[in-house]
């Protein structure tokens, strides 16, 4: 049976997702474009016909003149020039019904593309509520393409369209002359077939004007942020408690089964205490997403950005990077995977760059252990607690940070053109559960398969650093004193004794690339403790008070609020831009930097306390 | 006047958008967005910081820009 190449184009906001997702269901197959770090959505479906249509939907674009990654992707397989892409059998058109005065103008100027094409209107529903009566036959008659009407959130809401394409292949559009005034255009086309008694919708109207009031707007989006926090942490603890007891049971019942030896210690210490480390990140990731999916299909993120552009512009940003950045406090995978609604190809990479500073929840057991071990209870100026004081401080030097590294990155690349905002703000929507449902499974797929194979790797090479070689009969100390991640721990003690690190400090850094918090563990190992989990926090800290000086103490807190000590960050870093190259510069600029607040930290608390 | 320039909820209509260099990319798209002489205008909001960026309302869409973005629209009340 034959073949049907289609591709969904239309304007952002017009519903394409949404109809891809009536179209194709669950058979999805999403990817890059070879070479781009733009999404590929491909999808199939059989028709009545038997006949296979293959469904690719293409970026939102405003029009072929691409300003944007996104739209080069759109017009470049719109035109048949993108390397490795098969250019389309037919192109429809998908347009929302309430928003044709902006959306018929890429209609017509797709038809100079000289592809069969079929105009989708969407939302035809939300048209009619609105009193907006569209001539359909009219319209088809003057644009000389098929049109349907489609409803995407709706069951079946696109059989005329499913019937269209199973249908002849339509004919070729008259192309429009080139450089015609398409505006004048779709004014005419307007004026011909449309008839429409209100502009704008009442509840947007209404709606807007609390959501983006200068006070209760600011209000609302705190509170709207609070509780989305509040969810990520009580909703995902237990989740997250839950998934590290089942890896542990898992590791213990193999523990048990087989005979002491490498293979065990692979399997038990490597592969499923690695797989767990990145399992538990999971339930957070979800929760996030599922937040950041509905705030983004009911369209109060696009309001959110507008609320908060010019702070973030302030400091080399958007608007867009606020919610990514917000993420990154629980968690910067989540919030590096959010990155993807930033058009704007600089201003996404400086997002990214500087979301592993905002201070997240890995990093809290490492200042617990250190704040209790070295901070005193005591009370400052008669109301606050110092503990908290010292606690406030670290998520204040990780935001201050980040603003200034952010800012230093737009002063060097200056020179290029300015950056625009140019956003719309889409009519409110409510989320749609199938299309929140398929975008979670995404990119929870996304997580486990791409960035999990890479942590996985990692993790098993950090436990061969860390178990061999093994120590020989009769050797005095810890076994991971001797292996190999000892030996660079003994020989980055050169290197970080400048900044107060002892040798136990280097060795648990090595296993603490991991994951932030895997440090805490690590230093129980380097002190032989043999208690695991709170347990082990509770033994360390009476051991570290003793031994270490408070200038070692500080300077280690300095390092964790700069240090990437965590690989899926990095992973997840080359999944979104597809370089490591950018991985590199993140690595090596955090580092640079956690080792300068170290070395800082370090020198003045040796200074004033001698 | 300029569209930067225009109070809140004040009717108005575009009369050009200006380049501000010879090739202007943000020109040519607030010309592609709609943003064309004879087009009804108006400011629905400002941001709450230094009132940037504005959100202007353009037949039945909403766009955000940056101040410096509607300040190449020139703008004319309407009566």
């Amino acid at each position: 049976m034959d073949t049907l190449r289609v591709a969904l184009v239309g304007n952002p906001n017009c519903g394409k997702t949404a109809l891809f997702n009536q179209l194709t269901g669950s058979r999805q197959k999403v990817a890059n474009y070879a070479g781009v770090t733009v999404e590929r959505k491909e999808g199939r479906y059989t028709a009545a016909s038997g006949r296979l249509v293959q469904v690719l939907d293409l970026p939102g674009a405003y029009s072929l003149a691409a300003t944007s990654p996104d739209e080069a992707v759109t017009r470049d397989v719109c035109l048949g020039r993108f390397q490795g892409e098969q250019r389309p059998d037919l192109l429809v058109c998908v347009a929302d019904a309430t928003n044709l005065r902006l959306h018929l103008r890429f209609v017509l100027e797709l038809q100079q593309l000289g592809l069969p094409m079929v105009l989708s209107l969407n939302m035809v529903d939300a048209a009619q509520r609105r009193g907006i009566v569209i001539d359909r036959e009219r319209l088809q008659r003057m644009l000389g393409i098929p049109v349907v009407g489609t409803v995407a959130v709706r069951r079946g809401g696109a059989r005329d369209l499913v019937d269209r394409l199973d249908g002849d292949m339509p004919a070729l559009p008259a192309p429009t002359v080139e450089g015609a005034d398409l505006h004048a255009k779709v004014v005419k086309l307007l004026s011909a077939c449309v008839s429409m008694p209100h502009r704008i919708a009442e509840f947007d109207a209404a709606a807007d004007r609390v959501l983006l009031h200068p006070v209760f707007g600011l209000a609302i989006l705190s509170v709207v942020m609070f509780l989305m926090f509040q969810a990520v942490f009580s909703w995902a603890a237990p989740l997250m408690d839950g998934i590290e007891a089942l890896m542990a049971a898992l590791g213990g019942f193999i523990g048990d089964a087989m005979p002491e030896g490498p293979l065990r210690s692979l399997l038990v210490d490597g592969v499923i205490a690695g797989a767990g480390g990145v399992l538990v990140f999971l339930p957070q990731i979800l929760i996030l997403f599922l937040f950041i999916l509905a705030l983004e299909e009911s369209g109060y993120l696009p309001r959110a950005a507008f609320l908060l552009d010019r702070l973030m512009v302030g400091a080399g940003l958007t608007g867009r990077s606020f919610i990514p950045l917000l993420s990154s406090f629980a968690c910067a995978i989540p919030g590096i995977m959010a990155t993807r609604s930033i058009q704007d190809p600089r201003e996404r990479l400086a997002t990214i760059m500087v979301a592993p500073l905002m201070t997240c929840s890995a990093r809290l057991p490492v200042y617990a252990l250190l704040i209790g071990a070295f901070i005193p209870q005591q009370t400052v100026a008669g109301l606050f607690n110092l503990q908290g004081l010292v606690m406030f401080g670290l998520y204040v030097l990780g935001i201050v940070s980040a603003a200034v590294v952010a800012y230093v990155m737009k002063y060097f690349k200056r020179d290029v053109a300015e950056q625009s905002l140019l956003m719309e703000l889409p009519s409110y929507r409510l989320p749609h559960l199938r299309d929140l449902a398929i975008g979670l499974w995404e990119r929870g797929s996304i997580f486990i398969k791409r960035v999990g194979t890479i942590i996985l790797s990692l993790t098993v090479l950090l436990w061969f650093l860390s178990s061999f070689p093994a120590p020989p009969a009769g050797h005095v100390g810890d076994a991971i004193d001797y292996s190999f991640a000892g030996r660079i721990g003994h020989w980055l003690e050169f290197v970080f004794a400048p900044i107060g690190f002892n040798w136990q400090i280097c060795v648990a850094l090595i296993p603490g690339l991991a994951a932030r918090e895997v440090a805490v563990a690590s230093l129980a190992t380097v002190y032989a403790l043999s208690a695991t989990g709170d347990a082990a926090e509770a033994a360390l800290s009476p051991i570290i008070a003793a031994q270490w000086s408070l200038p070692t103490a500080l300077s280690l807190l300095a390092w964790y609020v700069y240090a990437p000590q965590c690989m899926s960050t990095l992973a997840v870093i080359r999944r979104e831009t597809n370089s490591w190259k950018t991985v590199g510069i993140a690595t090596v600029y955090l580092f640079g930097l956690a080792y300068a607040a170290s070395f800082i930290t370090y020198r003045i608390a040796m200074a004033l306390s001698s | 006047m300029r569209l930067s320039e225009l109070s809140r909820d004040v009717p108005a209509v575009i009369l050009t958008v200006d380049d501000v260099a010879s090739h202007d990319p943000i020109a040519g798209r607030l010309r592609e967005l709609g943003f064309v002489a004879g087009e009804a205008v108006r400011v629905v909001a400002n941001g709450p910081f230094g009132g940037d960026p504005m959100l202007i309302q353009i037949g039945f869409t909403q766009f955000a820009l940056r101040r410096a973005e509607a300040a190449r629209v020139q703008v004319e009340r309407s009566a």
